[in-house]
């Protein structure tokens, strides 16, 4: 067939076998199901005759379906046969409703087709020789990589085996694999050389709210429509969490949930929600909030960059100052306010001048968060927040300084309130505890020449870390080392290159590098080996939203050739090893690489995630907390796309019970129960990041867009996302841009000193002189490359702390003529 | 036969003024009529498009959506002329373009907006560029507007949808 049909979609038949997804993308979650089907038949158009029971024999009115011909694709099985899918949203799924995004609305697409958008997935391991990358099989690929862990385990012990891996949810991760990769890192290697897929350290990226005893996942989705003031910061959340935003936000900002309000909080006043937006960047969901709430309802806080704390302390002060703190609950459930509020004190004038919000401004944002209202109760608000804080100015400080704020206003516990990160990817984390006492910042012992082996699991540090030019070039001259010393060791059994591989690395300044991935993805540029994952539907997973929601996405198909779940990968290794210590007759080494006996992600499920807590068992780490082991994958299945909330309380009959809001009985996570606030001194910039401001005339923030997901490891197979994005663009203000002579489209150096890179000029009347916003972690246009190695107290980097000079370099012509640069903003 | 039904949807001019937000959807909005085109043959790799005028190019007001139904209609749609050339475009100007007005995502009608030659889904804010052959400009669609392929006869003057690119929304198939 020639000819690419667009205007048809296969309708699954009534007997298509219909099983649940949760979303492989953003911590929303969305619930999906997937239908298949025999490629050689169809369901028919009346409603009677397709799974669906959708009438298509007329056209279908607007906002009963989403289905696309990016829900669909032909699939293949390992036997050859033929199948139809269609993953399309479940109306009956809490979180969504229905709704799909822009980015799990391709699922089916990105599901493995020989001939489709993921034909470049890897199939079989890889190992690099020569000038190429050979197929080889796990048996090879297992005998090289644990030939050379065994030796550096050895001979220099754990520190030499450096790993780079996820520890969320969703695919690419979830309570399995996070489970089976750490037992591997944690219990049998014992190292504590890891770092985390964003990150340069193993860490947190809430260390402060936990300290204080408030877990960063403390409400449910529903609150959200509950809340009387939405104050959101550094979040984006209609690009980067859309469906939470759709379904449970825009409902109360547009007053549809004012009757449910009154429902559940009898007598007190109830209107529709007002928003406060912090964010220096006019971004899309200011932009959409002023269409849903009116622009009267919705305060942008344009703040400096870098100057959360001071506006957080600042609103601190000015609501103890007119006595709208909680002063019996502070008394009752917390401790620490005297001493948090002679640091955090900052009278309304420093505010201003720090943050460059006017007073008005700031009194506006106090009055409808914090002032009682007219009912004479206490305002229900929820604070959302993410990367902006997350990847701010000292993460640290400013989460002490938020949390200080909530706890002062008793915003946490109670229904329509929380104190929420609005999360990236979901959530997944079951491992042992992390077999170190510091944190390592991993990335500089690369740069310094330590490590010997660096396993990238699932994760791309050339796209996504800090400093990211420096951290590429010295990890691209230690491959090449290695490489170097592999062309020269002729005719070498793998027992043999193992020795070459070892020396290199040992001996030359070199590292071995290994991915574990769905694609190559641009790492194949410097690793040595390469091992193929598989995603949710090719293996069974479970994950959390940010709602801690826990659903069971099932398998349906099998993995590209012989690709398989990461969790089980681990064990592979592991196992390996156990095999060639009981060989060495190493009885105690042996026994450390045992209980790896899986044969499924169930398997996996079961010794980690079930496990956590009970009796005689070791520390475990997770998030299902002591109760996770009430839940198996046949009662999850039950529990479908809505699945159970985190922790699990009981189980009634084949129902499971979970949790909808965290600390509702003033207990929090902390020795003796008492939150605790947070001394948040406001110290201005890092001065690493105000030398780069005073020498760089732009201000590089950096983020995600609506319709790429992470590193764009799918989406740059994709011409929908490719065609309209084929480098990362960088948004900025019209009048600068005539001033440097850039035009839409063009390509500018962006360049500090830390490094350059390069990214597509994209003019938006929406950002301010002075201030750019760069697509972050990007396939060609890397933000890291610009980025300062600042960290705080814990090795949280500030991404979004980056000035730098902007130069134009050229165009691109076929850019100019096929890519949209009209503003992203609505309305 | 379904010529006649359809031609008395052409040109149903918009309201507004050019910078505002004009509604071109309306009560064309999704008729509750069905009606069986000819589908697809066996023979055939194209579905059985309607050859359907839409109208005289030089008649078109630049700028200013003119709403039509197409392949039937139950399938609003919006020609405009750019008034300057476009991807994609015919007539004389080749600036002439048109799009189903049914989003993407979810079927919502989508409204052309000619101050920024953008068409916006007032339910979940997808946008979409009328001068760069439908691409999402922003949004939750995870494809572009479906675009009305169209002729042009430069010896009567006359533009008429053939075909569509895309899918419509709410359908198995573009003809029902």
């Amino acid at each position: 067939m020639t000819t690419t049909i667009k205007d048809r979609i296969a309708l699954p038949p009534k007997d298509a076998q219909k099983t649940n997804m949760t979303c492989h993308f953003c911590i929303v979650g969305c619930g999906y199901h997937v239908y298949k089907w025999d490629a050689n038949t169809e369901g028919g158009r009346a409603a009677s005759q397709n799974a669906l029971g959708v009438d298509f024999t007329r056209q279908v009115p607007p906002l009963q379906i989403t289905m696309t011909n990016a829900m669909t694709n032909t699939i293949t099985d390992h036997s050859g046969k033929r199948w139809n899918i269609m993953i399309v949203p479940d109306k009956g799924c809490s979180v969504n409703s229905g709704l799909s995004s822009t980015r799990g609305g391709k699922m089916a697409s990105y599901m493995y087709a020989h001939d489709g958008i993921g034909k470049e997935r890897l199939k079989n391991p890889r190992i690099f020789r020569g000038d190429k990358w050979l197929d080889t099989s796990w048996d090879n690929a297992l005998a090289i990589y644990a030939g050379l862990t065994k030796k550096i385990l050895d001979t220099d012990g754990p520190s030499g085996l450096l790993y780079d891996c996820f520890d969320h949810g969703g695919a690419g991760g979830g309570f399995e694999n996070t489970w089976g990769t750490g037992k591997l890192m944690f219990s049998a290697l014992q190292t504590p050389m890891v770092r985390i897929h964003n990150r340069p350290a193993y860490n947190s990226e809430c260390h402060a709210t936990r300290d204080m005893g408030v877990g960063e996942l403390n409400n449910s989705y529903e609150d959200a429509q509950l809340s009387d003031c939405i104050i959101a910061t550094g979040c984006n959340s209609y690009e980067t969490q859309t469906n939470y935003f759709l379904n449970h936000w825009l409902p109360n900002l547009n007053g549809g949930t004012v009757d449910k309000k009154k429902k559940w909080f009898p007598g007190e006043t109830a209107a529709a929600a007002k928003v406060v937006i912090v964010d220096p960047r006019r971004s899309a969901t200011v932009a959409i909030c002023e269409q849903i709430a009116g622009k009267d309802n919705v305060l942008h806080l344009d703040i400096e960059p870098g100057s959360d704390t001071a506006l957080f302390n600042t609103l601190l002060t000015y609501v103890v100052d007119q006595g709208w703190h909680d002063k019996d609950y502070i008394a009752k459930f917390t401790k620490g306010f005297d001493d948090a509020m002679k640091v955090n004190r900052m009278s309304l004038e420093d505010g201003s001048k720090a943050t460059g919000i006017p007073v008005a401004k700031i009194r506006q944002a106090a009055d409808w968060a914090y002032k009682t209202k007219a009912s004479g109760h206490r305002p229900r608000t929820f604070h959302a927040y993410e990367k902006g804080i997350i990847w701010g100015n000292d993460n640290y400080v400013i989460q002490s300084s938020l949390v200080s704020l909530v706890l002062a206003t008793q915003n946490v516990g109670r229904r329509g309130t929380g104190v929420c990160r609005m999360g990236g990817h979901q959530e997944g984390y079951t491992r042992p505890p992390y077999p170190g006492d510091k944190k390592i910042y991993i990335d500089q012992e690369v740069i310094q020449g330590r490590g010997l082996m660096y396993t990238i699991w699932g994760t791309n540090p050339f796209q996504t870390t800090l400093n990211a030019e420096e951290h590429r070039r010295v990890l691209s001259r230690r491959a090449q080392i290695v490489n170097q010393a592999m062309a020269a060791a002729r005719g070498a059994s793998v027992e043999q290159m193992v020795d070459v591989i070892y020396d290199a690395c040992k001996n030359k300044g070199g590292m071995y590098v290994v991915g574990i991935n769905l694609y190559p993805t641009t790492l194949a540029e410097e690793a040595h080996m390469l091992l193929p994952a598989a995603h949710p539907g090719e293996i069974n997973l479970t994950s959390m939203n940010g709602e801690r929601r826990l659903r069971l996405s099932e398998k349906f198909m099998d993995p590209p050739g012989s690709a398989k779940a990461d969790c089980l990968i681990a064990a592979d290794i592991a196992n390996t090893l156990k095999a060639m210590y009981a060989r060495d007759g190493k009885a105690d080494m042996a026994k450390r690489f045992e209980g790896f006996d899986w044969k499924t992600e169930e398997d996996a499920f079961n010794d980690g995630f079930r496990r956590a807590g009970r009796p005689g068992v070791g520390p475990i780490d997770s998030q299902g907390g002591d109760t996770g082991y009430l839940a198996t994958y046949a009662l999850l299945r039950k529990a479908g796309t809505n699945g159970v909330q985190l922790p699990i309380k009981r189980v009634e009959g084949d129902k499971l019970i979970g949790t909808e809001m965290a600390y509702t009985d003033g207990k929090f996570d902390t020795k003796d129960g008492k939150a605790e606030f947070k001394p948040a001194p406001w110290n201005g910039l890092p001065k690493i990041v105000a030398d780069q401001k005073a020498k760089h005339r732009y201000w590089i923030n950096n983020g995600r867009a609506n319709e790429v997901w992470q590193t764009a490891y799918h989406d740059q197979y994709n011409s929908f996302v490719r065609d309209r994005y084929p480098s990362a663009f960088i948004e900025m203000n019209p009048e600068d841009a005539r001033t440097m002579g850039v035009s839409p489209g063009d390509v500018v150096e962006v360049f500090n000193d830390f490094g350059s890179t390069y990214a597509m000029a994209y003019p938006q009347k929406a950002i301010k002189a002075g201030q750019t916003f760069m697509l972050f972690g990007y396939i060609r246009g890397v933000a890291g490359d610009v980025t300062s190695p600042w960290v705080d107290r814990n090795v949280v980097p500030y991404y979004k702390g980056t000035w730098a000079s902007i130069k134009r370099v050229g165009s691109v012509d076929d850019w100019k003529q096929t890519i949209s640069f009209k503003q992203r903003r609505f309305g | 036969m379904q010529e006649h039904k359809l031609s008395r949807r052409i040109f149903l001019k918009s309201s507004g003024s050019a910078a505002a937000v004009v509604g071109t959807a309306g009560a064309a909005l999704v008729s509750s009529e069905a009606h069986a085109a000819t589908p697809a043959g066996s023979t055939s790799t194209n579905l059985s498009y309607p050859k359907r005028s839409v109208g005289k190019a030089g008649g078109m007001p630049v700028n200013q959506a003119v709403n039509f139904s197409y392949p039937d209609p139950s399938s609003p749609c919006v020609a405009l002329r750019m008034g300057s050339p476009v991807p994609g475009g015919v007539g004389p100007n080749k600036d002439i373009v048109a799009y189903s007005t049914l989003c993407t995502h979810m079927g919502c009608p989508v409204q052309y907006e000619s101050a920024t030659k953008v068409f916006k889904c007032g339910c979940h804010f997808s946008m979409f560029d009328a001068e760069n052959s439908g691409q999402m400009v922003c949004g939750q669609a995870t494809e572009d507007l479906p675009r009305v392929l169209l002729d042009y006869d430069a010896k009567t003057d006359t533009v008429s949808a053939v075909g569509v690119d895309g899918l419509i929304y709410g359908r198995q198939a573009n003809i029902l």
